[in-house]
């Protein structure tokens, strides 16, 4: 390091609650002017708050912010961005009927000399930009044609075309190739070089070590660490991130497993898109999680199964039996049933009441000759609602009124009332207080118990490793390996909170070796 | 990136979904000059009838590519046009022809901005506002005129508006290519334009991306009512009175003539060049269906069927 570098972004003691919950406690933040600077922490660290603070969608409660030694007066995105502060939307800015070139400069369009949007002008810069990024997009293709690499790429033109002196990205990479991720670095220590500061978010630690200069880690809503990467492995990096947080899960006893027979068994099923040649076998009695970041197939894989993207290669076994699962209807016919990642959306009728929720995938069964025999719904919704002890005032209540953790409850309810065998929950505790969570992994393993199978999958390692009998860790749609959870404790660790902890390091190690793996695969 | 000369008509074939309005405009044209020649269709006059009758809808349909284009919906145009040759007429009798174009004007700014208010302020689906819209405006068009028709006895009014022709050519004809074309470059591209499709395309990236959503759904519905009072004027010039009924049932038209041209009914694609033409389409099968003798239920039937067709294969497949 030579002479100390200008100050591009100063944060000083940003605290922020929302609703009674403190996502940011008295944060410093600070980067230099010519510095990538990764910005780490888990779900929930508090990253995401402190880029919207940063960027004006957040009004701070305390603190100050300072860019290029300015105080930033008001709070609002249009402040941010006239004090030279860019950011990359994960997805939401970009409007699918419009092309390429017209979201990059939407509402910042070239003019011809009548006032008019000049469009060629728009493609001209657009091709510019990515041709100093080096890569093929075209300028002209409607935005909703686009992969989501491409869609990755114009967020991040986006982005770059304001000429910021702060650039943010979050999580830019997800839907980039191994190439694009090389070329996109190799810009960025362009735009460094020219003194632009730029905040790098990302759970992939190979590219913050690739990339990053110096790096800030946040846990629970704290600022834990600043520090050159230098001075950061990647096992202390991890360190910091998980922590000594208890998360309450570490009272939820795993009990001991029998293992029945094998229930439901892959080999080399490939879907649409993903996943690509998974193989394993699931037992009746056990939980295995899927692991592995956002774009590693998890949530792919799961929809293969119950049919909702049917495989395109490989054979899928019941109970020794090779079945074809075409659509939704044959996974249920099979007793798979899935919980699914939205649950908003996906999940539940939020209007609707807690009992026509629960009996919507069974109105067939309870109804005689086409009419709905009200009886047998209230005595599925009260069993479930008590066999799940659902908070809710009545089963006539609307789901909408529930909290996180009892709507999740209800949908999983809705599914039991299939009577499934093999249950697959997709990122069942997102979103939901740390009080239901441990009740929602309490009950995966009561449904283990009484003889299903589950699939979890979840992006809290706490969660897979509190709930899951065993591990499968998945990169790029491959299955890259599959852990026994026992073998993830250091036998000499008996704590039980640390034990988790330390198992948590070890997996979080795996998922990242997992990438590393794939990185060398396409080199 | 040089490409060969042919390329856009290339491009135009291949797109063939997008732009099947024209192909079909042409196709129908056509086929009606072939069967129908004997029964004077290709007759100057009769082609003329065909843009006075199709105007007043062509008027209409130009703003209503912005409604929709802007995720929106317009259905108290022909209401609204109805009770726009009311107010324009009983204003003219009482201070001449300005006064009379003023008024117009304000009954569709009146209008357009209660709609607009409703919708974006008090939060009202536009769908729903403009639909008791469409009652209201139309009840007040009986309630002023006692249901009677109110005549206009200003021949220079009704020259401009709507009854005038400069040689052979209908003063109408200007009125539609006028509006026509500036709602084109207005739409394609002026920034206003772009942010109605922006809007309409996605409104939370909109937002994010610094478009005040809620300004252009207002401005979308005034300039809606607005041009359904112009054609109200015009149906005022030309039928030298204004009625309630005028305009009634015309919304139907307008939204067709929008989503034949191209205009998606769900926001975020819009074309007036399409609207325009598929105004037109509107209005040659309509008439070609009366030359063929047809009676008025087969002209429902027929016309019906031909819509549904042109937008089924207007429609990307998956």
């Amino acid at each position: 390091m030579t002479a100390p570098a200008p100050v591009a972004v100063r944060m000083t003691g940003i605290s922020k609650s929302f609703g009674g919950i403190r996502a940011l406690d008295n944060v410093d933040f600070e980067v230099h002017a010519g510095e990538v600077h990764a910005l780490l922490g888990g779900n929930g660290a508090g990253k995401s708050t402190i880029l919207k603070v940063l960027n004006g969608v957040h009004v701070p409660d305390e603190g100050k912010i300072f860019v290029g030694g300015e105080p930033l007066a008001t709070h609002t995105p249009e402040a941010s961005r006239a004090a030279g502060i860019a950011m990359n939307f994960q997805e939401m800015s970009l409007i699918p009927t419009l092309t390429v070139a017209q979201n990059i400069f939407l509402t910042r369009e070239a003019r011809d000399a009548r006032g008019m949007i000049d469009d060629a002008d728009s493609i001209r810069r657009a091709q510019a930009l990515f041709d100093m990024l080096q890569v093929q997009v075209d300028p002209k293709a409607l935005v909703g044609d686009l992969g989501a690499g491409q869609k990755q790429l114009t967020e991040i033109a986006k982005a770059i075309s304001q000429k910021a002196r702060v650039l943010i990205l979050d999580e830019p990479s997800t839907a980039l190739s191994v190439s694009d991720v090389d070329r996109l670095f190799t810009f960025l220590r362009q735009l460094k070089s020219e003194g632009v500061a730029i905040i790098y978010v990302s759970h992939r630690m190979d590219e913050i070590a690739r990339i990053a200069d110096r790096a800030t880690i946040l846990r629970d809503g704290r600022h834990v660490i600043t520090a050159p990467l230098a001075d950061l492995p990647i096992d202390v990096m991890i360190e910091h991130i998980v922590g000594k947080r208890s998360k309450g899960l570490a009272d939820v006893a795993r009990g001991d497993v029998v293992r029945g027979e094998v229930l439901l068994e892959l080999s080399g099923v490939t879907g649409p898109h993903k996943p690509e040649n998974v193989s394993f076998a699931l037992h009746r009695g056990e939980v295995l999680g899927l692991a592995g970041l956002l774009g590693s197939g998890r949530s792919a894989l799961a929809r293969v199964i119950a049919g909702v993207e049917p495989a395109v290669a490989g054979d899928i076994r019941i109970k020794g039996q090779k079945v074809a699962i075409r659509r939704p209807a044959d996974a249920i016919a099979h007793h798979i049933a899935l919980v699914p990642e939205a649950r908003a959306t996906q999940g539940i009728i939020p209007a609707h009441s807690v009992a026509d929720n629960m009996v919507m995938s069974v109105i067939g069964r309870i109804s005689a000759r086409g009419i709905v025999d009200r009886a047998q719904v209230r005595a599925v919704a009260d069993a479930m609602i008590q066999r799940l002890s659902i908070k809710t005032a009545s089963r006539d209540h609307a789901v909408s009124t529930l909290s996180g953790g009892n709507q999740q409850k209800v949908v999983i309810g809705k599914w039991l009332a299939t009577e499934p065998e093999i249950l697959i929950l997709d990122e069942p505790t997102a979103g939901i207080d740390i009080g239901s969570k441990s009740e929602i992994i309490r009950l995966v393993r009561d449904l283990a118990q009484s003889g299903k199978a589950v699939i979890v999958i979840s992006s809290e390692l706490s969660e897979l490793l509190t709930a899951c009998d065993r591990i499968l860790v998945m990169a790029d749609g491959r299955a890259h390996q599959m852990l026994d959870r026992a073998d993830l404790d250091d036998p000499a660790n008996t704590d039980p909170e640390h034990a988790l902890q330390a198992a948590e390091r070890r997996l979080q190690i795996e998922i990242q070796n997992a990438l590393s793996i794939k990185e060398a695969n396409h080199g | 990136m040089a490409k060969p000369a042919t390329a856009p008509v290339g491009a135009f074939f291949a797109n063939w979904r997008q732009n099947i309005i024209y192909i079909g405009f042409a196709v129908i044209f056509v086929v009606f000059a072939l069967t129908l020649n004997d029964k004077g269709f290709l007759n100057p006059n009769n082609l003329l009838n065909i843009v006075r009758q199709t105007a007043m809808i062509a008027v209409m349909a130009v703003a209503m590519t912005f409604v929709l284009s802007a995720g929106e919906i317009d259905l108290s145009v022909g209401a609204v046009a109805g009770l726009a040759t009311v107010t324009v007429a009983m204003a003219i009798s009482v201070a001449g022809p300005l006064g009379g174009i003023l008024a117009g004007l304000a009954t569709g700014l009146a209008v357009g901005m209660f709609n607009g208010w409703l919708t974006t302020k008090i939060g009202i689906p536009s769908f729903l506002t403009t639909l008791a819209m469409m009652g209201i405006a139309k009840g007040v068009a009986m309630w002023i005129s006692d249901t009677a028709a109110v005549p206009i006895l200003s021949p220079a009014y009704s020259w401009v508006f709507g009854g005038g022709s400069v040689g052979p050519i209908p003063v109408l004809l200007f009125w539609m290519a006028v509006l026509g074309g500036i709602g084109h470059v207005a739409l394609r591209r002026s920034g206003f334009g772009r942010r109605v499709l922006a809007t309409g395309g996605g409104e939370t990236a909109a937002r994010y991306s610094g478009i005040d959503t809620a300004a252009i759904k207002f401005r979308v519905l005034v300039l809606s009512s607005c041009a359904a009072s112009l054609a109200g004027m015009l149906y005022a010039g030309r039928l030298q009175s204004g009625r309630f009924q005028l305009g009634e049932g015309d919304e139907l038209s307008v939204i067709a003539a929008a989503v034949l041209g191209g205009t998606s009914l769900f926001g975020g694609k819009g074309t007036v060049i399409g609207t325009i033409v598929g105004a037109l389409m509107i209005g040659l099968i309509n008439n070609a269906l009366i030359l063929m003798g047809l009676e008025f239920s087969q002209q429902l039937i027929a016309r019906g069927g031909i819509i549904i067709l042109a937008v089924a294969l207007s429609q990307k497949k998956g």
